[in-house]
């Protein structure tokens, strides 16, 4: 049994123009020790389905699920009690940016122990140790005297090492790490992505990452599943899914990095991603799609098989070709 | 306007940008070296990236070249016209010469104002710079503009809020193009964007640069996009240039440590790959308070006593120079 098993999630938020689906039936499962990146522009409810997961979305959003397990205990409801002891222990989440994610008001040692009190049966003394062992475990150097510094004596690489060092502070089963390294240098991101993976591979933990950055997926993950518009089009092993994608965005999407380009212009996607208001009938991505036909523009597609990636595509690609049907 | 014999556009000659900042309360006057010893050239039609990591230098660099900012020591010659911290110009040859540098900003979020519509923030420099110009053929001209950048003219009416991120981006460069300047600064013009928008803007640049023979200055810190576009290429650390030259040889046979770093720092998509990543230590150091000798030193697995006590130089009569003791 997965560690994560969310079925057909959908979520939706009241606006003051009606209801927006900002995810759209999206299933996802993560393994015990599996790493699992989930890709996809801004606005396609990536980070927005694990923060359903965690329970972080505002009251304006009404999230709906088959079904929404972690580790046996079904979060859609469970009593807050029972949530709350997960969240934050056994489930931990980092998010883009660790400079607004911490408290300025508050020293990151006692932000830490924080953590620790909320969740453990330790002495203050016990917690104080943790605390400076958990700085340790992430890198950070003198972790005695980080412990009495304030967020902003600290550069951005640190904090997020801090916001890292909050996470696992409980061990947790789950990580989710919500664009941990857009706001940092590509050095810096290299050495928290190193970080990341070192702690997933030490503690097994499972690590979900969602980012935008299709170099990053390709370092760090074992599985991908790729989000447009609030629907999950594609999921795949790693390997595959840069070999042979099936779905014509992830295709396109790939084509159009500038390190994969062969000539001077780069092949590129027409259009903008769908908002609230010129949602498409049929496919969500026909409109930009090269290879959309009519039953593309009115049909909604299914799921393909799980040797397709799951694509939801009519004509999902083999090595780049639409496989029509024989009609 | 008085024209350069050949065609480079900027010519930049040990350009320098210090700030004078208080230490805190009790600490007294310091010195930020935000951009140290400079030298560049860049000709029409050509593009030179700028590369490095927050803090080293590359923004000041676009504001100096700009003229937003006034160079501390050194010679810029833009287009023909000279400048440096001692020659000073009258309003109206600066005037003049601020048309044909524009740059185009990386957030298209906050560099459109919201109270304007399209048609109006296009002709905005128009009015200002050339203000025997019509309203009519300023209309014209931005209606015009609209089209180059791919932009349909009825959108001359609105607001930026009405436009996703790519469209601003496009306002932003077709903004920068009305004066008709032979270069334009970019600074990070896609860092802002989603990857399927990026590739779009990329392209529109490609073509503009094609059509109009436009020198860019191209601001960035995201590599693969660098390598995409870059002729040239300059590698930035802590306001110094540490290595310079044709893209293709700074990205296959990177010289400098950093540039070394920083290439196997860069994320690649193709999960078959395998290589060994330089592991850097340490963050980057205090531009207030930068480490004696060869700035990159502290990070650097190469560093012996010599680096910790001289600075290297960068040796302009190379193709490919570069600022170490002990280059790759």
């Amino acid at each position: 049994m997965p560690l994560l098993d969310v079925r057909n999630l959908s979520v939706d938020f009241k606006t003051s123009n009606g209801q927006f689906r900002a995810v759209d039936r999206v299933d996802v499962q993560v393994d015990v020790g599996d790493v699992l990146a989930i890709v996809g522009e801004s606005g396609s409810g990536k980070s927005v389905s694990m923060l359903a997961v965690m329970g972080l979305l505002p009251w304006t959003a009404s999230i709906t699920a088959d079904s929404m397990r972690f580790d046996g205990l079904d979060l859609a409801t469970a009593e807050p009690r029972q949530r709350r002891a997960i969240i934050g222990k056994d489930v931990a989440m980092i998010f883009q940016e660790p400079m607004s994610s911490l408290n300025p008001c508050f020293t990151v040692g006692f932000q830490l122990r924080e953590a620790l009190k909320a969740h453990l049966p330790l002495s203050r003394r016990e917690r104080q140790r943790r605390a400076v062992e958990l700085l340790e475990q992430v890198g950070l150097p003198e972790p005695e005297r980080r412990l009495n510094a304030f967020p902003h004596q600290l550069s951005g690489g640190m904090c997020q090492r801090v916001m890292i060092a909050m996470a696992i502070a409980c061990k947790p089963k789950l990580l989710i790490a919500d664009e941990p390294t857009t706001a940092l240098d590509v050095t810096i991101q290299a050495q928290i992505l190193e970080l990341l993976l070192e702690l997933q591979k030490n503690t097994g933990m499972a690590l979900v990452l969602i980012t935008h950055d299709m170099g990053v997926v390709a370092e760090t993950a074992r599985r991908v599943s790729v989000q447009y518009a609030g629907q999950k089009v594609e999921e795949q092993e790693v390997q595959a899914l840069f070999a042979n994608p099936h779905h014509p965005y992830t295709s396109a999407l790939l084509a159009a990095l500038p390190e994969r380009a062969t000539t001077r212009r780069l092949p590129s996607i027409p259009g903008v991603v769908p908002g609230q208001f010129d949602r498409p009938a049929g496919c969500l991505f026909s409109p930009r799609c090269a290879f959309a036909d009519d039953r593309c523009r009115q049909v909604n597609p299914a799921m393909a098989a799980a040797e397709l990636g799951h694509a939801r595509c009519h004509y999902p690609l083999i090595q780049g070709i639409p496989q029509r049907e024989v009609s | 306007m008085s024209q350069a014999v050949d065609d480079t556009l900027i010519e930049a000659h040990g350009l320098s940008r210090h700030y004078d900042v208080s230490n805190g309360f009790f600490g007294g006057q310091a010195t930020v070296k935000a951009l140290s010893n400079t030298s560049f050239r860049l000709q029409a039609g050509r593009t030179l990236a700028v590369v490095g990591e927050s803090g080293c230098g590359k923004s000041t660099l676009a504001r100096v070249v700009t003229m937003i900012e006034k160079p501390t020591a050194g010679t810029l010659t833009l287009d023909g016209h000279h400048l440096s911290s001692e020659v000073i110009l009258s309003d109206a040859q600066q005037a003049a010469l601020r048309a044909s540098v524009q740059i185009v900003f990386q957030d298209p979020f906050g560099s459109l104002n919201p109270r304007q519509t399209i048609g109006r923030i296009l002709e905005e420099p128009v009015l200002i710079n050339r203000p025997d110009v019509s309203a009519a053929q300023r209309e014209q001209q931005a209606r015009a503009m609209l089209e180059m950048v791919g932009l349909r003219p009825e959108h001359y009416d609105r607001y930026p809020h009405m436009f996703s991120g790519g469209q601003r981006q496009r306002i932003a460069v077709a903004r920068a193009l009305m004066l008709e300047p032979r270069i334009l600064v970019l600074d990070e013009p896609v860092s802002a964007l989603d990857l399927s928008i990026q590739s779009q803007i990329l392209n529109l640049l490609v073509d503009l640069q094609e059509r109009l023979n436009l020198a860019y200055l191209f601001i960035s810190h995201d590599l693969s996009v660098v390598r995409h576009m870059a002729d040239d290429v300059m590698v930035m650390y802590l306001g110094r240039v540490v290595e310079k030259g044709a893209a293709a040889a700074v990205f296959g046979s990177p010289r400098h440590p950093y540039t070394q770093a920083l290439l196997s720092a860069t994320p690649v998509a193709d999960p078959g790959r395998k290589q060994t990543r330089i592991r850097l230590q340490g963050e980057l150091p205090s531009p207030l308070n930068p480490p004696v000798g060869c700035a990159f030193h502290p990070r650097c697995w190469k560093a012996e006593e010599r680096c910790r006590q001289t600075a290297p130089e960068l040796d302009d009569t190379e193709v490919h120079p570069v600022a170490c003791f002990f280059p790759l």
